[in-house]
């Protein structure tokens, strides 16, 4: 007879002591969004435009020497736009918590802006910065997202520890986490259980399909991002978000952390 | 195309004999899809005639009448040709289940036709056989579950404990992957593959690079291979573990589940550190890898620990009455509805179906790899756990045998496919049977691409063990199976 209590006692606590102290938030080598840097792009070159498969980047004037922007909302850091890049211009990194309350934040800005969300932000911090109960619901992923989100749940992260519980019902959920490309069978459902949950509450779009649309986007059943269904309070893009960057962005709602991009510029 | 799949052009009466002299030979059908060839339809049906004999492609030229379903021969085609009628609007005649499976037929202009457009809403009316009488009672429940869960929706009818009849509604989350994939590149194709259903995210990238090589003629370099399978198991142990802590939650035992779950969060990380992302992606490309990946240092020491805690994770297992005791007898399937209805993976192994890719049709490098498939009989939850317990502890020898064959080199070929050409890849996924049919076009583009998912074939037999069963057992039958929805709706 296995004795799993003695057995969970010897283990003793395997959770990281991330966001609070240290910084073995687990990620270590995990690939993230790409950076602009201020490289001269060849002549006419598009390569990145044209092999990226969410068209999250695109060219702007004066937004950087080259001149290239990128959406981090639509991108799914699949890392084919560094491959084929042939001048110094992009370069993969390893920055991955880019939670925003402002869908333009993951946009390139002419003007850095501060976030508008400040006054939300003192609310939400002043009557939820201690706990916080969130429903999911999956509207169309490829069951990363959830895999991810499962992950929160483990030892490590231990989401507890931070005041944070999934909750099945609605009815006690102060957060709506979804994750999906919006399918329209999916949208009766998600529009249900926004319906049944109490004031004040908040839409979190988990994943570059809820932000944007991602791979999924312009077939046949699929939507375009979560804002076009609910008002979204954070965006989380990342194909998937990793455990710790979800930490971060819920965090991030709860004023317990701060935003790591502003103007569509990696901090 | 290599030799590895045969196409046969079929006249549509030889079908049924053809379909019967394979079975009885000890073939299988793996899948039925519709496609266009020079914008006439074609159906082609995948049959697979046994260990190590080429797989072939039956196809046939669809005349205005349609086709006579297959379905009474082979049931397994059942789901293939209610998603085509759906999909493609092809009729087959005197099919025994003619309900639509993926959405509604008639409402819309079928959305894999060319040049269809629009948007389509993909609820399936329920099917259900009349039920009636006192103390019946009828629960819906989804598509949003209790926990983080994928989304799907469920019919019980049931008195008491007792479920009598059991109807999962699923492709709520159908996202037409499959046609995501025309006009692009063979390269560009991979990440789409990627991202079908992402806890086989290696798997699909593999099956659908060797469509691609199939269709190109050309093989990745050794190096490459051995790489391939490494990835692989990696994910498959992944995923076995988040299996045996999902089955530990399901039969309360806590500790067991957290202990699951964090050998899962290791291998993730473990992962990451190897190749840049926890879900293994962003890495494969037709004709090897898209990068040289390096071994962290400590990668041996660490895949050590890991498999040393899950030896005894396992062990501890078997060793708890409590856990034994509700996995035995509960969610029967017996070896004859695995395999008329199209059961594979860990699944149809636990009913004593001895079926594997990896053994009965190398890929990658797992002709030197070959690993020893687990077999039970009994066709319960507690053989389909134990089945994954072999593997789990198979698959950390096939990653150390994979270090073990990484030899230096390069890791890409030069793979072009000529315009016109066909492939079919596969991949045993953690969850069974993966295929990729790919067609290109004039271009060299994809122009058609066909997923035959481990998890539609699995949620095609699963209701066979919930229908008389009890209400008690559900959520341990369900955790058994070890299901993606992604996979089955794409």
């Amino acid at each position: 007879m296995a004795l799993w209590t003695l057995f969970g006692l010897r283990k003793g606590s395997a959770s990281t002591d991330w966001p609070k102290a240290g910084n073995n938030h687990g990620q270590q080598g995990v690939w993230g969004m790409p950076r602009v840097l201020d490289g001269a792009c060849a002549d006419s070159c598009e390569a990145c435009i044209e092999v990226c498969p969410t068209q999250a980047i695109g060219r702007q004037e004066k937004a950087s020497t080259s001149g290239i922007v990128i959406d981090y909302g639509r991108c799914i850091t699949c890392q084919r736009c560094v491959e084929v890049c042939p001048e110094p211009v992009l370069q993969a990194t390893d920055t991955w918590a880019l939670g925003v309350r402002n869908r333009d934040d993951l946009r390139w800005q002419a003007a850095l802006q501060t976030p508008e969300a400040a006054e939300l932000g003192q609310r939400i911090q002043t009557r939820f910065q201690r706990s916080l109960h969130i429903r999911h619901v999956d509207a169309g992923s490829c069951g990363g997202c959830e895999s991810e989100l499962q992950a929160l749940n483990n030892p490590f992260y231990n989401l507890h520890r931070l005041g944070i519980f999934f909750t099945a019902s609605p009815r006690s959920a102060d957060l709506l986490l979804v994750t999906g490309a919006l399918t329209r069978s999916m949208l009766g459902p998600l529009h249900a259980a926004w319906e049944a949950m109490p004031e004040p509450r908040w839409v979190m779009a988990i994943g570059t399909c809820a932000v944007s649309g991602g791979i999924a986007e312009g077939g046949y059943t699929c939507g375009h991002g979560l804002n076009e269904e609910l008002p979204v309070d954070v965006y989380l893009p990342g194909c998937p978000p990793n455990p710790a960057a979800i930490i971060h962005a819920l965090l991030l709602l709860l004023g317990r952390s701060s935003q790591r991009v502003h103007a569509g510029r990696l901090t | 195309m290599s030799g590895q799949v045969q196409m046969r052009p079929m006249l549509v009466d030889d079908l049924p004999t053809a379909l019967n002299t394979l079975l009885a030979t000890g073939g299988r059908m793996q899948m039925a899809y519709a496609w266009f060839r020079d914008g006439q339809p074609q159906v082609c049906y995948l049959a697979a005639p046994g260990a190590g004999q080429a797989f072939e492609c039956w196809s046939v030229a669809v005349p205005a009448e349609g086709l006579p379903s297959l379905a009474p021969i082979a049931p397994l085609l059942g789901w293939y040709e209610r998603e085509i009628q759906d999909l493609v609007g092809i009729v087959f005649r005197n099919h025994p289940e003619p309900h639509p499976l993926v959405l509604e037929r008639g409402e819309h202009t079928p959305p894999l036709l060319p040049g269809a457009e629009g948007v389509v809403t993909t609820t399936a009316p329920h099917a259900l056989p009349e039920v009636e009488g006192e103390d019946i009672q009828e629960l819906d429940f989804g598509p949003v579950r209790a926990d983080v869960l994928e989304s799907a929706q469920f019919r019980f009818f049931y008195i008491g404990e007792r479920i009598l009849r059991y109807q999962p509604r699923l492709f709520l989350k159908h996202r037409g992957m499959e046609r995501r994939f025309q006009g692009l590149t063979p390269e560009a194709g991979v990440v789409v593959a990627e991202r079908v259903s992402a806890t086989a995210s290696l798997a699909h990238a593999l099956a659908y690079c060797q469509a691609i090589e199939d269709a190109a003629d050309c093989e990745p370099p050794p190096r490459a291979q051995a790489w391939r399978c490494l990835l692989a198991e990696l994910e498959r142990i992944y995923n076995h573990l988040h299996y045996f802590g999902h089955l530990a939650d399901a039969t309360t035992l806590k500790v067991g589940q957290a202990q699951g779950r964090w050998l899962e969060e290791q291998t993730k990380q473990l992962l990451a550190r190897v190749c840049g992302s926890r879900l293994p992606m962003n890495l494969l490309t037709p004709g090897g890898l898209r990068r040289d990946l390096l071994l962290p240092d400590d990668f041996a020491g660490q895949l050590a620990a890991i498999e040393k805690e899950t030896r005894h994770y396992l062990d501890m297992l078997s060793d708890t009455s409590s856990y034994i005791d509700r996995l035995q007898a509960t969610g029967v399937l017996s070896q004859q509805v695995a395999f008329d209805k199209g059961a594979t993976g860990p699944i149809e192994r636990a009913s004593g179906l001895d079926r594997d890719l990896r053994r009965d049709h190398p890929y990658a490098d797992y002709a030197a790899l070959v690993p020893e498939i687990a077999l039970r009989e009994a066709g319960d939850a507690l053989a389909r756990a134990e089945v994954r317990a072999d593997e789990l502890r198979q698959s950390f020898a096939l990653v150390k045998g994979a270090v073990d064959r990484l030899g230096a080199g390069e890791v890409c070929h030069p793979c072009a496919p000529e315009p016109g050409s066909f492939g079919l890849g596969w991949a045993e996924s953690p969850r069974g049977s993966l295929f990729y049919a790919v067609s290109l076009d004039t271009q060299a583009h994809l122009a058609w691409a066909k997923i035959k998912s481990p998890s539609y074939s699995n949620w095609r037999v699963f209701p066979f063990t919930v229908h008389d069963t009890n209400m008690m057992d559900y959520a341990i039958n369900e955790a058994s199976f070890g299901l993606s929805v992604a996979g089955c709706d794409r």
